[in-house]
């Protein structure tokens, strides 16, 4: 077993390949900015890393967010592409997952990523491999969480809301490769490689003239 | 012929999802998906609803592609992405694809320029480009006038909107009328039925001392707009034929007139229009008029060629390759404003020296004899 795993949804631009049993080779690069430009270079030095070329790769996860929209969209559409190409199994994972997998905490927390637009995506978790709350878009303002712990760039940025912010802060395709690998190896079924946007697009109907003209 | 070069197309500027497929010269397969309805309720292209409809069709229209040409992915020879100009998301979506694409099988990867490959796309029609040639490309983001020696190296601005697209007017106005989204068939529609000298619209920088080239719609759109609320504002009825007629008649007779003007002052006897707009009926029959009499050789591809798609792409892909262009770096990035003389972005490898070389070689040419 060969999985390659990407995640964009964040401004970490993260690629890893995992064997089954532990990730032989990674690559995360904190840029927002940057997704499109850094993914496939990372692809390529991940597998040179590791000694393998993509064809090895018997099959890919991708984390689906919630992201801002752009960079999101980069893992997809190259884990789609890959897929097609290689004609292997491609999975979703929630980002928010990921980022909950890493986290050394035993009890209830919360993850939290940074949705720009003074909003964070949110999820509560019982456990890091236990997600109790359907991924969210909120103002940090607008949540009432206890002071719970909480882990994610969008923790650390709020601490208003997240008093008991910790690491780690951003996701890693690492931790996606291994929650991915280890929910395949319980026989569980992976979502599917659709984005979660949790907003819906942005659009400005234009002011209509009264209609005068029949069709 | 076989040892011509095959290759994919990947074009999402806007919000048509494109991927063609040629061999040399030769259309192989044109696939589109468009977002265009969901687009039509807003008046306008909606950037991310644009981006999100690429992402979800992008396989499809891959798979769709290579089914209609019969070729293997396996036999391409390179993979062609326009990298700009263009709506940024959009754009990204487009070379995110064509480079998993392109990695994935171990092919060379070409990311082109948008407006470059709309002139290309006449090479799949009617044979190879002249050179020099003049383009018109007239589109919803776009009103320009090209004139290229070498579509793979050399495309030179002659003149450009300085204000809005030649298509952006149309949508306006037909919006102003009420006809809906896009403006463009609809107005042609309705103007068919017109009196095109009812009503005498501006015909912007036409002045003896405007730019020659240089086009502006700003001013014609909210003369349109003007004209038909103070007849509302009147209680009038809006002669909504005429104003289509009249409208469409001053966008074409500005555009014919600068594009014919620049073949005869820059010596180029043949022009070719691409574009959206290229498929009004009025622009194709004045433009056929106007170059008849001035001697001057029209070349429009047909309207489904002439609006966004995959297949240009790939037809300038492929003259990349066949020319021994450089190849992008798998850092390409898209780039929504990419210069129209940027014909493609070549990677920063030894082969992209050689390829700058030429470009200094090709322009010293005198073109203006
Ligand atoms: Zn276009």
């Amino acid at each position: 077993m060969l999985l390659l795993a990407l995640d964009t949804a964040t401004p970490a631009v993260t690629v890893a390949l995992h064997d089954g049993t532990s990730a032989i080779a990674a690559s995360s690069q904190v840029d927002a900015r940057r997704h499109g430009e850094l993914l496939l270079p990372a692809v390529d030095r991940v597998l040179a890393e590791a000694g393998l070329e993509l064809d090895a790769v018997t099959g890919i996860v991708v984390g689906v967010g919630p992201g801002p929209y752009t960079g999101l969209r980069v893992g997809l559409m190259t884990a789609d592409t890959f897929g097609l190409v290689l004609g292997v199994p491609v999975h979703g994972l929630c980002t928010l997952d990921a980022l909950a997998y890493a986290a050394d905490i035993e009890g209830p927390f919360v993850a939290a990523t940074d949705a720009r637009r003074k909003e964070v995506y949110w999820a509560r978790y019982a456990d890091p491999r236990t997600r109790v709350s359907d991924p969210a878009v909120d103002r940090p303002g607008d949540l009432d969480l206890g002071g719970l712990p909480a882990v994610g760039a969008g923790a650390l940025l709020y601490p208003d809301t997240f008093p008991d912010a910790r690491a780690p802060e951003h996701v890693s395709a690492a931790a996606l490769a291994s929650l991915a690998a280890e929910k395949l190896a319980a026989g569980q079924e992976l979502e599917a490689p659709r984005p979660l946007y949790l907003r819906r697009p942005d659009a400005q109907v234009p002011k209509n003239y009264k209609v005068v003209t029949p069709k | 012929m076989a040892d011509e070069p095959l290759v994919l197309g990947i074009e999402t500027s806007c919000d048509e999802t494109g991927v063609g497929i040629v061999r040399g010269t030769t259309l192989l397969a044109d696939a589109i998906a468009s977002s265009v309805d969901e687009h039509a309720r807003f008046g306008g292209v909606v950037p991310e609803v644009a981006s999100r409809a690429h992402l979800e069709a992008m396989v499809p229209t891959i798979d769709r592609a290579l089914k209609e040409a019969g070729v293997s992915a396996r036999d391409l020879d390179g993979i062609a992405v326009t990298a700009g100009p263009g709506l940024a998301g959009a754009l990204l979506v487009g070379v995110s694809a064509a480079k998993a694409y392109a990695y994935a099988l171990g092919k060379p990867l070409y990311g082109v320029n948008h407006l470059a490959s709309h002139i290309c796309v006449d090479q799949l029609e009617h044979g190879a480009l002249p050179e020099p040639t003049m383009a018109l490309l007239v589109s919803g983001g776009h009103s320009s006038l090209l004139l290229s020696t070498d579509i793979t190296s050399d495309v030179r601005p002659m003149g450009a909107t300085i204000d809005d697209a030649a298509g952006e007017a149309f949508d306006k106005i037909a919006r102003v009328l009420n006809l809906g989204f896009p403006g463009g068939p609809v107005i042609d529609r309705y103007a068919k039925e017109g009196d095109p000298s009812a009503i005498a619209f501006p015909r912007g920088l036409t002045g003896p001392r405007d730019p020659a080239y240089d086009f502006s719609f700003s001013g014609l759109k909210t003369a349109v707009a003007r004209w038909i609320e103070a007849k509302r504002a009147a209680g009038e009825e809006v002669p909504v034929r005429d104003v289509a007629a009249s409208f469409q008649e001053a966008v074409v007779d500005v555009l014919t007139r600068k594009a014919v003007r620049a073949c005869k002052d820059q010596g180029v006897d043949h022009l070719m229009i691409g574009g959206g707009v290229a498929a009004n009926s009025r622009l194709r029959a004045l433009a056929l008029e106007r170059c008849e009499a001035a001697g001057i050789r029209l070349r429009v591809p047909r309207p489904k060629l002439c609006t966004d798609n995959g297949a240009m792409v790939a037809a300038l892909g492929a003259e990349m390759v066949a020319r021994n262009r450089a190849a992008s770096d798998w850092d390409l990035s898209a780039d929504s404003s990419l210069p129209v003389t940027d014909p493609h972005v070549p990677g920063r490898g030894p082969a992209h020296e050689h390829s700058h070389d030429h470009v200094h070689e090709v322009s010293k040419e005198n073109l203006y004899s």
